[in-house]
């Protein structure tokens, strides 16, 4: 964890005391523990190790600015060069030459391609697209099933022949059906493989050559460790990918492995899948991912996903009732109601630092649930009650129960809760956050 | 299909010796020197051991050097094999194996591998002329169902399942009920996989256990956690999670038919104490052996 990683690398820092330029011993002291982070991250020994080599070259000359600690210049460099590794602009699906497009999933056994077919399909589809989907893995299990119910949950069409066929005569197939109609996205599912199965990797290669795929995807999951570089390249050379999707984002697992990927191979991650959810996919934004290899959350993610519904003169004014603490019940009313617009409550939480283990303890649709008589409690409070919630006595706790369809229980519990965020933010803007909370605002990244 | 698995294995063969070729280099040298500490933790960091575990595992190498019991950089193979094997070999947890039925729950993340691990372990107990029956417990994922039904009739073991969606819990209680009736030797319990993070998905295998134990108070007898090879770092915390939600009784290493080296058992085994109990080679019913730990040692240091 990044806080973890900066109070380490403050404290060192500490000790050596000064400022100006960086030495050459503050910064190895500095880097071992980079080092450590990175491969608990499961980023390949390899790749750590270049990495730094760059890190320490541009350190060493580095004067430490002003602003700064040596601790956080130096994360500085390592977040920066993370950023020049994974790309600065996201990567999209490349563009359509000659419909139907072709994009074909391919992987380890349990990295989650079928899954990740049919999210795909349903990203495609809200863009207005007409995605088909191919059931090409024959060899597992109840794969074809599978594939076709996750279609029929989303209304996707779904072409699929029996276990018997060949893969590469039903993609053939799947072609021929969808010529002369609305179809421009065909999304291949494929069987499990390993990289080293040279009966397995020629047949995709065959595939490949027969279908000429716009995309060739992929799918690595995000706990892989030290040996996704060895697979992925392998998988690249014998058919040329086009892209990354990491999945099963939505554990604890840092993904350091599609770090070293993109590292070694240069290929692109695309998307992330960060939930059993078919719409668990989102686009790959390579800043909020380098926070999240060193372990410092997503913060970035976090505050774009705010600002989207939330324009800055709001946040702007919001911060500063939070730093007077006049931050009262319609501020967290309007807040709600951001809250409402930007999506599901626990993805939200989830993305922030040291938080990912709370938005765990909360049940998916019950914190939705939560909001919503939260809201219809502050709605049914006088302005004056809102601005001021101490002078809520008993006859008045009765009123807004009734007039929210809830308990005067529910009205301290809300009240309470509001009292501890108060306190909460209080000390975050005076920048000794309580021990509940992870410092997530030391560090200025832009 | 033989000439498939042939190249499957030389292809296995082939990355082994690459990485055998490095190992030999590594012990070749005459007296011990700075540079190898810093080879074997790159060797040991690749294959997924982690940086504490290795350093550990380094330190008391070192500390064999220093009391003068190795001096030749070929005797540090052998120590540093009997460190690694020290931290593998933990004694199995207790197992009342006098109840019949045997009921064996199965658990792990998405993806491991469980459903596969299952069919073996059913087929070990057919083979054998015993009687077994498999609950299909993962109701959420599509197709999750028929997927084990599927091997189910490969195993000639019974499935007893519900609909999509409903509750796991019944089925496993229907599931040894059955077993109890037809006096079935073992039980072994599908569960959906499931990220360790996920407080609610936890929680519901806690209940599991729960609706095990009701029909007989020893049961579950088994928790096997399904992991796989290729996992990283983040083994060890999934191992950590689903212990202290289910207490697992053993890890079941799954595709270790893969170039990975399922180097994140030492920190799980040493940490945790969880012992491995079950290694998964293959795709195909028999692919399953006993895990030892010196073969498995060899496997990275050989």
């Amino acid at each position: 964890m990044l806080e973890v990683l900066t109070q380490k690398l403050t404290k060192i820092f500490h000790e050596l005391g000064g400022k100006g330029k960086l030495s050459e011993k503050d910064i190895d002291t500095a880097l071992r523990e980079v080092r450590l982070s990175l491969l608990e991250a499961d980023v390949n020994f390899k790749v750590v190790k270049e990495l730094l080599s760059r890190v320490r070259e541009r350190a060493v000359s580095t004067e430490v600015s002003q602003s700064l600690t040596p601790a956080q210049q130096v994360i500085k460099i390592v977040y920066e060069e993370l950023i020049t590794i994974l790309g600065h602009e996201p990567s999209k699906l490349a563009p359509i030459t000659h419909p139907p497009a072709i994009a074909l999933l391919v992987g380890l056994q349990g990295s989650g391609k079928t899954t990740t077919a049919a999210k795909l399909a349903l990203h495609l589809k809200n863009l207005g697209q007409h995605p088909l989907l191919v059931a090409g893995d024959t060899r597992r299990p109840a794969a074809i099933e599978q594939i076709k119910l996750l279609g029929k949950q989303q209304n996707i069409p779904v072409y699929s022949e029996d276990a018997n066929a060949l893969s590469i005569t039903i993609c053939c197939n799947a072609l021929k059906q969808v010529e002369q109609t609305a179809t421009n996205w065909v999304i291949i599912d494929t069987q499990g493989r390993l990289q080293i199965d040279e009966a397995m990797m020629q047949e995709l290669a065959d595939i490949k050559s027969k279908l000429q795929p716009l995309e060739v995807l992929l799918t690595v999951d995000a706990m892989t460790g030290q040996e996704a570089v060895e697979v992925a390249q392998e998988f690249h050379s014998r058919i040329g990918l086009t892209g990354l999707i990491l999945t099963k984002l939505d554990g604890d697992a840092r993904g350091g492995a599609a770090l070293s990927i993109r590292f070694v191979t240069g290929v692109p991650i695309k998307f992330l899948g960060t939930g059993e959810k078919i719409t668990a996919l989102e686009p790959f934004y390579p800043d909020r991912f380098a926070s999240r290899v060193l372990g410092m959350g997503d913060v970035l993610s976090f505050i774009e996903h705010a600002e989207r519904t939330y324009s800055q003169q709001q946040a702007k004014e919001l911060e500063r009732k939070m730093r007077t603490t006049s931050f009262d019940l319609n501020d967290l009313l309007e807040q709600l109601h951001q809250i409402h617009k930007i999506g599901p409550l626990t993805s939200l939480i989830e993305m922030l630092p040291g938080f990912p283990k709370l938005a765990s303890y909360m049940p998916e649709d019950e914190g939705e649930k939560r909001l919503t008589k939260i809201e219809a409690i502050i709605l049914s409070m006088t302005t004056e009650e809102r601005h001021n919630p101490r002078i809520i006595n008993g006859s008045r706790r009765r009123r807004i129960a009734q007039g929210s369809g809830t308990t005067p229980q529910d009205i301290n519990q809300v009240l309470n809760q509001f009292y501890q965020m108060q306190k909460l933010t209080k000390s975050l803007m005076r920048g000794r956050p309580s021990k509940n909370m992870p410092s997530m605002f030391g560090i200025p990244f832009k | 299909m033989s000439e498939q698995l042939g190249k499957i294995e030389q292809g296995v063969k082939q990355s082994k010796e690459a990485w055998f070729g490095r190992i030999a280099h590594i012990f070749a040298r005459g007296s011990v020197s700075e540079e190898i500490w810093d080879e074997l933790e790159e060797l040991l960091i690749l294959a997924d051991v982690g940086v504490e575990t290795t350093n550990n595992l380094i330190d008391r190498v070192k500390q064999r050097v220093k009391a003068g019991k190795v001096a030749q950089a070929s005797q540090i193979r052998s120590a540093l094999k009997a460190e690694m094997i020290n931290l593998l070999n933990i004694s199995p947890k207790p197992i009342n194996t006098d109840s019949v039925p045997q009921v064996i729950l199965v658990v792990g993340v998405n993806g491991s591998g469980k459903t596969t691990s299952i069919a073996k372990l059913a087929y070990d107990f057919t083979s054998q002329g015993k009687r077994v029956i498999l609950a299909a417990g993962d109701t959420f994922r599509a197709a999750a169902i028929d997927q084990l039904k599927y091997w189910g009739e490969k195993t000639d073991a019974e499935v007893i399942a519900h609909r999509p969606g409903s509750d796991p819990g019944a089925v496993v209680f229907d599931a040894i009920q059955a077993a109890h009736s037809r006096h079935a030797q073992a039980v072994i319990i599908d569960t959906a996989g499931r990220l360790h993070t996920k407080f609610n998905l936890m929680e519901e295998l806690k209940k599991i256990k729960k609706v095990a134990a009701k029909l007989d108070p020893t049961a579950p007898h088994q928790v096997l956690l399904v992991l796989d090879a290729t996992t990283g770092q983040n083994g060890l915390t999934q191992a950590k999670y689903f212990t202290e939600a289910v207490n697992i009784t053993g890890g079941f290493l799954a595709k270790l038919d893969s170039t990975a080296k399922g180097g994140i058992i030492f920190a799980i085994c040493h940490e945790l104490n969880i012992p491995i109990v079950y290694i998964g080679t293959g795709e195909k019913l028999q692919d399953m052996a006993p895990f030892n730990a010196e073969t498995f040692v060899n496997a990275i240091l050989y």
